[in-house]
């Protein structure tokens, strides 16, 4: 579709409509086990939180609303009923309403970036944004294909990695930094657009008690994925999930003689 | 019943530059309370022991706090705080009264700082939901065997279990503590009570006359390691309540602080400690016995120091089990590890033959108050009052606590109740309740129990306690006229090392035992890196002056997360080196610091381990 702003200068418009989008994962701190079956890891009663790259997403809404560059900044998190409470971590961040894609428990483990993509772009149809902030990865999965996959069914520009988020010289474009192999790279891309937030992009802030309370009288609306229209068929199947490999001992050598004769051994050295 | 060389060791320290009390306040020979000389590199930076009015890098910050108010509010989110929460609630259902209620509970989750057994007499559970069952309270557990052992280096002696011991276990359950006490948020909730995980109530506050206690403020964020306000920083908030409800648990920081300020303990006892840990294993199929319940001592712990074992067999659809083992804190040896003890223990045949061929999949450790009645402090203070295990009503012998702390904040929602209703600023009808209730009754018979391990000045240690309870006990049920003292604190019944002898603890072999490292990682525990330690020292000079060179630094074995380290510097002098990420909230280095230099206070809320159901 196609989606026209007021291109004169964005400062002077009512800023830029923020959709972030944010996940209920495994907390990163969390020593994480295989089930006993190997068809997953366990995730009853474990600590659960907000992405860490998503919460660098949702304090760089913020922020942009704070600058005056951004009006109004949306939440939106596709998962279990707790992803609310997810949910309400970012409104309590500043976050100014939220939206629920409730999956069912039954095709949650099943849920892949592809389903997730193309759910976010129905919203997208509605919704109407002119940015989409994405954490660059899940750190469960660590597919890092959400946001390109967006970019790509709504035939929008994509900035991936973004390091910093910024207006342009001509303030009608956002100019971002990226992080890549090779070093940074800045582009600037017309809106809208689909930015995917890295580690540097900013510290988020805590989400304090008096914010939680005020928090809890922002809206949250809940939607399923068959108002979207969108078909959850998985596309993968997952064979089994295992444990990396025992790190072996390794062997101490008394000098430089026995480490010759132990790589001959190995047939490493000729 | 102070020992000779703790006698030579206060004189000792007398002459020393800084006399350390008892309390931890740092004073000079002439009784000056003195603020301590910067040490370099500064090990404490909590604003706790920084003042930041004097700080020139907070000079611009803005301190105000926001303000809420409450009638109640409750430190503390387990058994004893949601108790009082729910009966509260059910109180003003029953009598047409309205409360603001809120819990505050420094867990990111209600339920994940919980780490106990757990084998739970349900009395107190069924005192306040009579109908738990259908409420779905997950008891999946009940207890169908029972047995108790005598473990020597080879064997595993049988002792008999009469009904009527303590040890004896018929209609109890098994459970996972954790998820009983996140059911117990979840009634809370229901019942109209505001329950706040991942908030941390750090400071008491107090009324412009310092007299009563107003209310609690929750803990600052965003200060950096240093000690300076990072650009997150942001105040924490001010609740201001009626009656204040403590609830943190064995030796809580802001009980600690209370008991000292209204001086709570004046003609009782001090708290007497154990620490305990928890494993929770898969078993092999074939060695799981849904239901079976044991408990015994010996082995590997000498027959001088207090402690002993429990295995827990869980029916909750997998063979799970919990592994625990508990060492009294009044040991003597500063070379002892309680962390080796319980690894070691494990590799007992007896023991082995359970747990061969299974997974350990969970850990976690957390001191428990073992001083009774002798110890309980006064309940009641101006604003509020004390519940469960921060004050200390743990069954030793029984080895349970959890139904007495559920009535305690029962009874104290009752008081709270009451004081509310007539403007009484101290809930004073709590403590009478108490002492009236089954919960004084059972502590009371049970009174002797644990202190009979120091007859005969601890010449018979574990065997003088058991013969005591089997040939006096049994037959007394606590009536003997007489009441046993523990003799004194925890941490002043530690030697210098030089009397006594290294402990050689055998390397883990990590199918059944495990290094200390390894072991913190399953707690999950985590803390935000750049913010000041929450293991505040009162002296920076302390730990090398005293800890290190009189006491070979105890804390480095005491502590079940590996916190404390003495490292070496360029000039070969030792520095304690605090590394506050790995702590799991135990609070055993508070109690056990022979110097009591070291004052826990609670790091950002949502911080500290993530227990899954343990």
């Amino acid at each position: 579709y196609i989606h026209i702003i007021n291109k004169a200068d964005m400062a002077a418009s009512k800023g830029l409509k923020i959709l972030v989008g944010c996940k209920r994962v495994i907390d990163y701190a969390v020593k994480v086990r295989v089930k006993p079956d190997r068809s997953g890891v366990v995730t009853e009663g474990v600590k659960h939180s907000m992405n860490p790259f998503d919460e660098i997403a949702v304090e760089e809404a913020v922020r942009m609303k704070e600058k005056k560059l951004a009006g109004e900044a949306v939440a939106i998190s596709v998962g279990p009923p707790q992803s609310q409470e997810t949910l309400r971590t970012a409104l309590a961040m500043g976050i100014d309403r939220a939206i629920h894609v409730e999956i069912p428990l039954a095709q949650l483990e099943k849920l892949q970036p592809i389903h997730v993509s193309k759910l976010l772009a129905k919203v997208c149809e509605s919704e109407k944004p002119d940015l989409v902030i994405l954490g660059k990865q899940a750190i469960d999965d660590d597919c890092n294909q959400t946001g390109q996959m967006l970019a790509a069914l709504l035939d929008w520009p994509q900035a991936t990695f973004a390091s910093k988020i910024e207006p342009s010289q001509d303030s009608k474009q956002l100019r971002v930094t990226r992080e890549v192999d090779g070093g940074m790279e800045t582009i600037d891309v017309s809106v809208p657009a689909v930015v995917t937030s890295d580690l540097r992009l900013n510290e988020p802030r805590y989400a304090t008690l008096p914010n939680i309370m005020k928090a809890k009288k922002k809206p949250l609306a809940k939607m399923s994925p068959d108002q979207l229209g969108v078909d959850l068929q998985p596309r993968q199947e997952v064979i089994s999930v295992e444990d990396p490999p025992v790190r072996k001992a390794g062997a101490k050598v008394e000098s430089v003689e026995d480490l010759v004769g132990k790589l001959r051994e190995k047939g490493l050295v000729k | 019943m102070l020992s000779s060389s703790r006698a030579a060791l206060v004189a000792a320290a007398a002459k020393l530059p800084r006399l350390v009390t008892r309390y931890g306040y740092c004073t000079t020979a002439a009784g000056e309370r003195q603020q301590q000389k910067p040490l370099s590199p500064k090990i404490t930076t909590h604003p706790t022991r920084n003042d930041r009015a004097k700080d020139p890098r907070w000079k611009d910050i803005d301190m105000t706090r926001a303000v809420d108010e409450a009638d109640v509010v409750i430190v503390g989110g387990g058994p004893a705080g949601l108790s009082a929460a729910c009966r509260l609630a059910q109180l003003n259902a029953e009598k047409g009264t309205e409360m603001r209620i809120v819990v505050l509970e420094k867990a990111s989750s209600v339920g994940a700082h919980i780490m106990s057994g757990a084998c739970l007499d349900p009395k107190g559970l069924v005192e306040l939901f009579p109908d738990w069952q259908e409420r779905g309270a997950p008891l999946h557990t009940p207890v169908t065997g029972d047995k108790f052992y005598m473990l020597t280096e080879k064997r595993a002696i049988p002792l008999p279990l009469l009904p009527g011991m303590p040890m004896h276990n018929h209609g109890n359950y098994i459970v996972r503590l954790g998820n009983v006490v996140a059911w117990l948020g979840e009634q809370a909730e229901s019942l109209g009570v505001e329950v706040y995980p991942g908030v941390a109530a750090a400071e008491v506050l107090y009324t412009e006359d310092g007299s009563a206690v107003k209310g609690v403020a929750t803990n600052d964020v965003g200060i950096a390691k240093d000690g300076s306000p990072k650009d997150s920083f942001e105040r924490g908030m001010e609740f201001h309540c009626k009656q204040l409800i403590i609830a943190e648990g064995t030796h809580g920081h802001l009980a600690k602080h209370l008991i000292n300020r209204y001086d709570l303990r004046a003609g009782r006892e001090p708290q007497t400690y154990g620490i305990g840990f928890k494993e929770l294993w898969e078993l092999s199929e074939d060695r799981w016995r849904p239901g079976y319940v044991e408990h015994g001592v010996g082995w590997p712990l000498d027959s001088g120091t207090y402690g002993g074992y429990f295995i827990y067999h869980l029916n909750e659809g997998s063979p799970l089990a919990a592994v625990g083992f508990v060492v009294g804190l009044d040991y003597s040896n500063p070379y002892l590890s309680p962390f080796r003890e319980f690894q070691q223990f494990k590799h007992h045949p007896h023991v082995a033959a359970a747990l061969t061929g299974g997974k350990r999949i969970g850990y976690g450790a957390r001191a428990l108050n073992e001083g009774g009645v002798q110890s309980l402090p006064k309940l009641t203070f101006p604003g509020g009052c004390l519940v469960g295990c921060t004050a200390g009503m743990i069954n030793v012998p029984k080895v349970k606590g959890t139904h007495n702390a559920m009535k305690s904040g029962s009874l104290a929602a009752e008081a709270v109740h009451e004081a509310i209703g007539s403007g009484e600023i101290e809930p004073a009808t709590y403590e009478e309740a108490l002492r009236n209730s089954w919960v004084y009754k059972e502590l009371h018979s049970v009174r002797n129990i644990r202190p009979s391990f120091h007859l005969l000045n601890g010449r018979l240690g574990m065997f003088g306690g058991m013969a005591y309870t089997g040939a006096v006990w049994y037959f007394t049920r606590g009536r003997e006229p007489w009441t046993f003292s523990h003799g004194g604190t925890d941490h002043e019944k530690l030697l210098p090392a030089k009397d006594c002898k290294p402990k050689d603890y055998p390397k883990p072999d990590n199918v059944l035992s495990f290094d200390l490292l390894s072991s913190v990682a399953l707690t999950s525990t985590n803390h935000d890196h750049d913010q000041p330690p929450h293991l505040t020292l009162y002296d920076d000079s302390v730990p090398g002056q005293v800890n290190l060179s009189v006491y070979d630094g105890p804390e480095q074995r005491f502590c079940p997360a590996g916190v404390y380290e003495y490292v070496e510097l360029d000039d070969g002098s030792k520095r304690l080196q605090i590394n506050a990420q790995n702590c799991i909230h135990c609070k055993t280095c508070d109690i056990k610091d022979p110097t009591q230099n070291i004052n826990w206070v609670t790091p950002q809320g949502g911080e500290g381990p993530a227990y899954n159901g343990m």
